[in-house]
């Protein structure tokens, strides 16, 4: 089974060079520090930046310059600053070449809620609802199971979606899966030390699994 | 051509209880300081307030709230706010979410002078119900109508006397666009130079989107959250 730095270390095998990825808040966030050495990825943040560097060193941050979960950050030799709008125009016209999210929960048909909890303090959807409408590539990155033990891949959404028909492949603490065109799950990858039968009994959502099923390679 | 306004409380001077107002800032980041201290003065009530947040307690638009001068939020991610929360639950606050692509292009519209844009965030979604939406190429989208506000406020980095803006790094945001999307807009800065000064090159928004400009004062540019390294 994986932490999260292991989801976001098998997220970061997805990247290629080249790349423009927007990083969703939570384990998204943590890719940023397993991008292959060499590699050229550049990342968006949709509040108005392309080129993302790491946190700056104590005294040097700079109040004008945040990502888009408010943290203080620096620019990279690259860098480029916009403003919202075309923030997200680059976003809704495919420009943005991976997108990858947390979710609460995904359904077989590809939807995804990831903003609000009825009942609940809900805060808004951010950017959240712009990316997965637009985004042809998004990974979501998530845990297979709540914490009472009971799965979030879902035949169907249960809290409001957040987008429609938009994910293409999950990455849990168990498994690699994607969400086939006819809907449902396919299993692709198995986390070390996670059998099969563990992964089909968290998946509550129709699961495909075909063959000899592999083990991730993170390292 | 006479812009340039002493001070927060000149260039708000008219600005009227039940009003619509866009107000640029990411976050903390790039927040009309002195106009909203200047709004939380003149004490008008009724507001609805168009802004990508709500600020937090005791800064930003919190301030606003704390005062319970805001009827209505448009924004697209609040609730780092108690005191939103709060009236937010007891009903007293209406709260339209939105996403933000859409209140940033709904703000680009307005300064575009268009009257709405398709866009296909939130299709299949509650931010859908009673919404048009139209097929584009096999695709959905919503319907969604430009901004309608009396006044926008925004903060830049520069600014010369004829209202040209420059922002700087992330501060950028939604100030150039609400900026366009004003009937009056105003623009405060923490440089304000003669015309000539700045390089026209380098103008972000064009003066002709400013009404009223001037030099603030006292900049907290408070962090929300502080993020550092430490040097090995």
């Amino acid at each position: 089974m994986l932490d999260k730095n292991g989801i976001a270390k098998r997220i970061a095998k997805e990247l290629k060079d080249g790349y423009y990825v927007n990083l969703g808040i939570g384990i998204p966030t943590l890719v940023a520090n397993y991008i292959p050495k060499g590699m050229n990825v550049v990342l968006q943040s949709e509040n108005g930046l392309l080129g993302m560097g790491p946190f700056p060193f104590e005294g040097e941050e700079d109040p004008d310059l945040i990502n888009a979960g408010k943290q203080t950050i620096t620019t990279v030799p690259g860098s480029a600053f916009f403003d919202s709008a075309m923030s997200f125009g680059m976003i809704r016209s495919g420009k943005v070449n991976l997108t990858i999210l947390g979710a609460m929960e995904v359904d077989e048909n590809g939807d995804i809620a990831n903003w609000k909890i009825p009942g609940k303090m809900v805060k808004g959807m951010g950017g959240a609802m712009d990316l997965v409408a637009s985004a042809k590539n998004i990974i979501v990155a998530m845990q297979h199971v709540n914490k009472a033990g009971e799965s979030k891949l879902l035949p169907k959404c249960t809290l409001p979606l957040t987008g429609i028909r938009c994910v293409k492949k999950i990455v849990t603490e168990l498994a690699v899966l994607d969400v086939m065109e006819s809907g449902g799950f396919r299993l692709l990858e198995r986390a070390p030390g996670v059998s099969v039968d563990h992964i089909v009994k968290s998946t509550a959502g129709r699961l495909l699994v075909e063959g000899e099923i592999p083990e991730m390679q993170i390292d | 051509m006479n812009k340039v306004v002493a001070n927060a409380d000149e260039a708000i001077r008219d600005i009227k209880d039940g009003m619509t107002l866009l107000l640029g800032g990411f976050g903390l980041c790039g927040i009309p300081e002195n106009c909203i201290a200047a709004l939380v003065r003149k004490n008008v009530r009724d507001l609805t307030c168009v802004s990508n947040n709500a600020g937090v307690d005791g800064f930003g638009l919190g301030l606003l709230l704390q005062k319970k001068q805001i009827r209505k939020m448009i924004s697209s991610y609040v609730g780092e706010n108690a005191e939103f929360e709060r009236q937010m639950l007891s009903g007293e606050l209406q709260v339209d979410l939105i996403p933000q692509g859409t209140l940033a292009t709904r703000c680009l519209a307005s300064g575009y002078g268009m009257p709405a844009i398709f866009t296909p965030a939130g299709v299949g979604t509650e931010v859908a119900e009673g919404k048009e939406i139209r097929n584009f190429n096999g695709k959905d989208y919503l319907l969604e109508y430009a901004f309608d506000a009396d006044f926008a406020m925004v903060k830049a980095w520069k600014g010369d006397t004829h209202g040209n803006l420059i922002f700087k790094a992330t501060s950028r945001n939604f100030n150039p666009l609400m900026a366009m999307a004003g009937k009056i807009t105003i623009a405060e800065v923490e440089h304000l130079v003669p015309a000539g000064e700045l390089d026209p090159n380098e103008i972000h928004t064009p003066g002709i989107y400013i009404q009223r400009i001037f030099q603030g004062a006292a900049y907290e540019k408070r962090i929300e959250q502080l993020t550092v390294q430490k040097r090995n």
